[in-house]
C-alpha cells in the first residue's frame, strides 16, 4: 500500500506563469486571508508583476493560517505559513521576483506540473513534515492543492473519471456491489454500512426516488464537511451523481448547514460548472441517465442532522424526527426512497470506484474500512484537519499530529464524537480509532470532531456544556429527550453550582439509561454519552464537586473560594474598587482582606487583579 | 390587510410578492422564502407572515411554527449588525463565556437581544466550524479568530 500520497499534480498544462495560491476557507479568511489578499494586489501592481492569483480551500492545517503559496514556473510549489500582510512585501520582493524562497517563514515545498520541478535546498518536502508523516491523504487529497472553484482543475486531478467509468461500463447493480464490497460505513456518526442503503434503496421500484447529501453538519468542534465543501466540493458531487445513477434517483438535495455561507456559494458555482459539462442534468455523457441537483440551506437546527428531520426540513416543515419504520429507503423524502449519505461518505465514492472496493478495503481495520477525517481542535500546538487511516491510535493523533498539548499542561482527555460521543481518558491513549473501538470506550465516530483539553478543563463543566446544548437544540417532540436531558442538566448546574448532592451521580446513571433507552431519534439516544463517559472515567471530579465543593480545576466559578494572596497582593486596590458588594477592605497601608461573609462569588476580582493574587 | 409593522412604519408588501412569484408553485419552498424575506426586510414581521400564509395557501400558524422552530428565524427587528460568539465545544474549552461576557458588557445588552441604537444584536451560536481559530465570533460574514476578552471592544469599535 503506497504509504504516502503522491501529490504531484497531474496537470495537462504546466503553470504558465508564476502563481500565488493564498488558503481562503473559512479558516483562512479567519485568520485575515481578505487583508492579505489585498498587500498581495496592491504589492503586485506596485511591483508591475503579473501573476495568477487563485484561491484555494483548506489544507488541514488550520493553525499555520493565511497560508500562501508560491509558484515560479520550473520550481516546486512552496508554501509559506502564518502570512500577516506586513510579511507580504517581502515575499513578493524575494520569492516571486527574485526567485529565492524567504526561508524563515517556508513551510515546505511540493512538487507541481509533473516532478521534474527543481526543489529548493533546505526545505522539507510537504509530505515529510511531521504531521503529515502518518496520514492518509486520499479524500482531502485536493482540498487546498486545487482551485475548489475550477472544474478544470479537479479533472486535471482525474476527476469525473470514475463516473465516466460507471456510466459507460457498469450496470448500476455493479455500482451497488462495488460499494458494498468496499465496507465504506457511513461517516456521519451511526457507521451504517452504505453500500446496504444503496442496494436496499434501489430495490424499490418508483419513479421518484432520492439522495440526499448530509451537510448540516452540526457537531460543535466538527469542520471536516465544511472544509471538503470549501476545497473540493467536484468529489462530493461525483460521488452523489454515481450514488443516483446506482439506486437509480431523479433528483438530489445537498443540504447544508446555514452557518456555512461559503460553502453554499461554493457548490451553488460547483453544480453549474458540473451541468455545463454534462457531468449532470439530462442525458448525462449521453447515456440517457438524468439526474438534478439542489442545494438546500438549513435554518439553524441541530436535530436536522437526524435523516428523517432532514428530510421534513427540506419539504419545509418543522425539522422533527418520526418513528421508523418506515425506513427512509423505502419511504423517505416526500414519502419516495431516499438514500441519505454524509458529505465525506460521498467524497470517498469516485475513490472506491477508480482504484476498487479490494484497494479500499486494504486500508483500515477488519470492519471499519478506509480512511476518517477527524477536526483536531482544543487546547492542542496544532490545530487542524487529518486524514488517517482507520485503527490508527488516538495517541498517534494527538502527540504526533496535534504536535502535543499547548503551554506544557497536560493531556487530560479527548472528545470524540461531539454531542453524541463520549471523553476518552489517558488510559486509552492507545486505543484505535474505529466504529467500533469508540464505542466500547463510550464514545462514538460521530462526524469525526476531536476536542483535546488538558488539565485545566473541568470534565463536569464539559458534561453540562453538552447536556446544555443538547436539552437546547432538543426538537420537543419525545419527553425522554425534553424533559429528561433538561432534568439531568439541572442535576449538573447543581453541581457545578456547589449543591450537588450525594444521591446524584447515581440518579444521573440511572436517568442516563433512561433518556438512551426511550428516546425516539439517535439525538436523544446518544444525549446522555458526554455525562455517562465523564462520570465512567472522571467520576472522582464529580466527587470533589459533590462532596468536598470544590472543583479542582477552578472552573466552576460558584466553587471559588476567594481568597488575598498576601505575597502576591501589590495593595493596587482595583478589586476594592470593583467589589459591588464592599467585601473586600484594606487600603495603601493595611493588608487587603477579603470578607467571606459578604462574598457573591461575581469573580470580578479574581478577573480585574492583574497579580494573580486571588484564588 | 394590515400594511403597517409594530413600529407603525408602512411596509412595502412589493419585495415579498416578488420573492412569492418566484417560488409559486414550488414544492417544499417555505424554508427559502422565509429565508428569502428575512433577507430582504431584517426579520418577519406579522402582516408579511400573512401575506406568505394567503399566498402559500398555508395557515399563518403553520408558518409561525416553523419559524420558531429554527433558530435562524427572527420574529423581532435586529441589529444592523449582528454578532455571534460562538459557543462551540473548542471555543468553550478556550473560553468562550468569557467572550460572551465581554460583548455583553462592551454593547451593555444580554445575550439574544439588541442595542439600543439598533446598531448590534448579540448572539450565541452553537458553531461556525472555525475550530481551529478558537475562540471565534462572526460579524455578519466575517469570522474573527483567536479572540480575548481585551480585543472584543477594539472589535466592536472596528465595525462601528
Amino acid at each position: 500500500m503506497a504509504k504516502k500520497i503522491n501529490r504531484s499534480v497531474r496537470r495537462k498544462s504546466a503553470a504558465k506563469g508564476t502563481k500565488i495560491m493564498i488558503g481562503m476557507g473559512t479558516c483562512g479568511l479567519g485568520a485575515g486571508a481578505k487583508g492579505v489578499l489585498e498587500s498581495i494586489n496592491e504589492g503586485l501592481k506596485k511591483q508591475k508583476l503579473s501573476v495568477d492569483i487563485v484561491p484555494i480551500g483548506c489544507i488541514g492545517l488550520c493553525t499555520q493560517e493565511v497560508l500562501v503559496d508560491v509558484i515560479i514556473p520550473g520550481r516546486t510549489r512552496v508554501t509559506y505559513k502564518n502570512v500577516g500582510q506586513d510579511l507580504v512585501p517581502q515575499i513578493l520582493e524575494e520569492h516571486v521576483r527574485d526567485g529565492n524562497v524567504v526561508k524563515k517563514h517556508a513551510l515546505s515545498q511540493m512538487h507541481y506540473g509533473d516532478n521534474s520541478c527543481t526543489p529548493y535546498k533546505d526545505l522539507p518536502f510537504f509530505d515529510e513534515l511531521e504531521v503529515n508523516k502518518s496520514q492518509l491523504k486520499y479524500v482531502t487529497g485536493n482540498c487546498g492543492i486545487i482551485d475548489p472553484d475550477s472544474i478544470d482543475e479537479y479533472i486535471a486531478q482525474g476527476g469525473y473519471l470514475a463516473l465516466k467509468k460507471v456510466i459507460s461500463t457498469m450496470t448500476p447493480e455493479q455500482v451497488v456491489n462495488e460499494v458494498s464490497k468496499s465496507g465504506l460505513r457511513g461517516r456521519g456518526g451511526g457507521g451504517f454500512s452504505a453500500g446496504w442503503k444503496w442496494g436496499s434503496t434501489a430495490k424499490y421500484d418508483s419513479a421518484e426516488k432520492y439522495i440526499i447529501c448530509n451537510a448540516d453538519e452540526g457537531d460543535p468542534g466538527a469542520f471536516m464537511d465544511r472544509s471538503l465543501l470549501e476545497g473540493d466540493p467536484h468529489a462530493v458531487l461525483e460521488g452523489m451523481i454515481i450514488a443516483g445513477y446506482a439506486i437509480k434517483a431523479s433528483a438530489g438535495y445537498l443540504y447544508v448547514r446555514a452557518e456555512y455561507p461559503l460553502a453554499v456559494k461554493r457548490l451553488r458555482h460547483t453544480i453549474a460548472e458540473a451541468e455545463k459539462r454534462n457531468f449532470l442534468g439530462e442525458n448525462i455523457l449521453q447515456s440517457g441517465y438524468n439526474f438534478h441537483l439542489a442545494v438546500k440551506e438549513g435554518a439553524g437546527a441541530f436535530v436536522c442532522g437526524e435523516s428523517t428531520a432532514l428530510q421534513f426540513s427540506i419539504e419545509g416543515k418543522r425539522g422533527m424526527p418520526r418513528t421508523r419504520p418506515p425506513q427512509s429507503v423505502e419511504a423517505g423524502l416526500w414519502d419516495k426512497p431516499t438514500c441519505l449519505n454524509n458529505v465525506e461518505t460521498f467524497a470517498n465514492v469516485p475513490l472506491i470506484l477508480n482504484r476498487g472496493a479490494s484497494w479500499f478495503s486494504s486500508i483500515g481495520t477488519e470492519n471499519s474500512k478506509g480512511t476518517k477525517i477527524f477536526s483536531l481542535t482544543g487546547k492542542i500546538k496544532q490545530a487542524g484537519l487529518v486524514e488517517v487511516p482507520m485503527g490508527t491510535t488516538i495517541r498517534d493523533i494527538v502527540f504526533s499530529m496535534g504536535g502535543g498539548i499547548q503551554k506544557r499542561k497536560r493531556f487530560k482527555a479527548v472528545q470524540i464524537g461531539g454531542p453524541s460521543g463520549g471523553c476518552i481518558p489517558e488510559s486509552l491513549l492507545d486505543s484505535p480509532v474505529d466504529f467500533e473501538s469508540l464505542k466500547q470506550a463510550g464514545a462514538m465516530m460521530g462526524s469525526g470532531s476531536f476536542v483535546v483539553v488538558d488539565e485545566t478543563t473541568c470534565m463536569v463543566d464539559m458534561a453540562r456544556f453538552f447536556l446544555d446544548f443538547c436539552a437546547k437544540e432538543s426538537c420537543g417532540k419525545c419527553p425522554p429527550c425534553r424533559i429528561g436531558t433538561t432534568l439531568m442538566l439541572e442535576i449538573l448546574n447543581r453541581i457545578t453550582n456547589g449543591e450537588g448532592e450525594e444521591k446524584d451521580l447515581d440518579l444521573l446513571e440511572q436517568m442516563c439509561d433512561e433518556v438512551r433507552t426511550m428516546s425516539l431519534c439517535g439525538l436523544g439516544q446518544s444525549a446522555p454519552n458526554p455525562v455517562k463517559s465523564t462520570i465512567r472515567y472522571f467520576r472522582d471530579e464529580y466527587i470533589s464537586h459533590i462532596r468536598d465543593k470544590v472543583c479542582p480545576t477552578a472552573t466552576c466559578v460558584a466553587l471559588h473560594r476567594y481568597e488575598i494572596v498576601p505575597d502576591k497582593c501589590t495593595k493596587c486596590l482595583l478589586c476594592v474598587k470593583n467589589c459591588p458588594v464592599e467585601a473586600i477592605t484594606g487600603s495603601r497601608q493595611e493588608e487587603v482582606f477579603l470578607h467571606k461573609d459578604k462574598c457573591i462569588k461575581c469573580n470580578l476580582c479574581y478577573e480585574k487583579c492583574n497579580f494573580m493574587a486571588i484564588k | 390587510m394590515n400594511t403597517t409593522n409594530d413600529q407603525n412604519e408602512e411596509i412595502d408588501f412589493s419585495k415579498a410578492e416578488a420573492i412569492l412569484d418566484e417560488y409559486e408553485g414550488v414544492h417544499g419552498a417555505l424554508i427559502p422564502v422565509l429565508q428569502k424575506i428575512q433577507g430582504a426586510y431584517g426579520y418577519l414581521q406579522e402582516p408579511v407572515i400573512n401575506l406568505v400564509a394567503e399566498r402559500m395557501n398555508m395557515s399563518a400558524s403553520e408558518i409561525v411554527g416553523v419559524a420558531t422552530f429554527y433558530a435562524q428565524f427572527h420574529l423581532k427587528p435586529r441589529g444592523v449588525h449582528i454578532i455571534k460568539v460562538c459557543c462551540g465545544t473548542a471555543c468553550h474549552v478556550k473560553g468562550a463565556p468569557n467572550i460572551v461576557g465581554k460583548f455583553s458588557e462592551v454593547l451593555d445588552v444580554p445575550v439574544g437581544s439588541t442595542t439600543e441604537d439598533k446598531l448590534f444584536t448579540l448572539e450565541e451560536v452553537a458553531c461556525i466550524g472555525a475550530c481551529s481559530l478558537a475562540p471565534v465570533a462572526m460579524i455578519d460574514e466575517d469570522v474573527h479568530g483567536k479572540l480575548g476578552p481585551d480585543n472584543v471592544p477594539s472589535i466592536v469599535e472596528e465595525v462601528k
